[in-house]
């Protein structure tokens, strides 16, 4: 019979290592999805991982009970993702020339009919991409969080340690910053 | 253009594509290899001995103390005499004096 998350962790609490193992199997896709909002190379989100598990593991006496065990690991997975993004800032800004063949044509597509650029291209998903990986950390967490994932301001407060009117104020700031990076692009290409 | 709208076509982009949950073959192990690299500190545990190693330590100064107050308690009567004797002495000689 598989054990359940209390006794595990119990277990690895009292010196049993190995107990540790059926957690790391059980919760890695729902943490690896989750970095690889964060990372594109795969050896920074595998890196991320098991930065995540380690820390889980550095931590796990601090772990209460009160919430269900992957709460609490969906916490840790958040913050040291946005421990990766702001040591990996890039201040460079995308112009209209480095967008791929794929993105560019979306991007035609789009301003020739609005109605008819795909939102299942996957050309669409990598300009958001660039375009994100442009933002400061605070701004990409808070559009992850709050429009691609469709979590609410309070729960992105208890993932991310933020208090409710900073996450507000973020995701406000947020959706202005993505606009004037969009803006660039746009204004390169059409005007 | 109406940047808005084509910031929220690229998030419906985003939000219709599947959450990629694959996990590279055998990376429990790997996570495993590194945590037996790193032990758990327990601080709450190295207090908790450190307070009974501390209470331990006491408790046998306490014993030692009152062994020795005991023992000395019963060989200070001879020295009392003597001590009283010693100081006393001055006192003696003042009054045959007088």
């Amino acid at each position: 019979m598989e054990q359940s998350d209390a006794e595990l962790i119990a277990a690895v609490l009292k010196g049993e290592t190995a107990s540790f193992e059926p957690l790391v199997a059980r919760y890695s896709p729902r943490v690896f999805a989750t970095a690889r909002r964060y990372a594109r190379r795969e050896s920074e989100v595998e890196d991320i991982v098991q930065e995540v598990w380690s820390k889980a593991y550095q931590k796990l006496a601090s772990f209460r009970g009160e919430a269900p065990f992957e709460h609490w690991l969906m916490r840790l997975a958040v913050r040291t993702c946005y421990d990766f993004l702001r040591s990996h800032q890039r201040s460079r800004e995308t112009t209209f020339s480095e967008l791929s063949e794929p993105e560019s044509d979306w991007l035609d597509r789009y301003v020739n009919d609005p109605g008819s650029a795909s939102e299942d291209a996957a050309a669409a998903r990598e300009l958001l991409e660039r375009v994100l990986s442009q933002m400061s950390p605070a701004a990409r967490l808070v559009i992850t969080l709050l429009e691609i994932e469709e979590r609410s301001v309070k729960d992105i407060a208890k993932l991310t340690g933020w208090s409710v009117p900073l996450v507000k104020v973020r995701a406000f700031r947020a959706r202005a910053e993505m606009r004037k990076r969009l803006a660039k692009i746009a204004k390169e290409k059409y005007l | 253009m109406n940047l808005e709208n084509l910031r929220a076509k690229l998030i419906s982009a985003a939000r219709n594509s599947a959450s990629d949950e694959r996990v590279p073959y055998a990376f429990e192990k790997r996570v495993m290899a590194h945590v037996a690299q790193n032990p758990v500190v327990d601080l709450f545990s190295l207090w908790g001995s450190a307070l009974w190693k501390g209470a331990a330590a006491c408790a046998l100064i306490t014993v030692v103390s009152v062994a020795l107050s005991v023992w000395g308690f019963q060989s200070a009567d001879n020295d009392e005499d003597a001590f009283e004797t010693v100081v006393l002495a001055g006192a003696d000689q003042l009054t045959q004096t007088w």
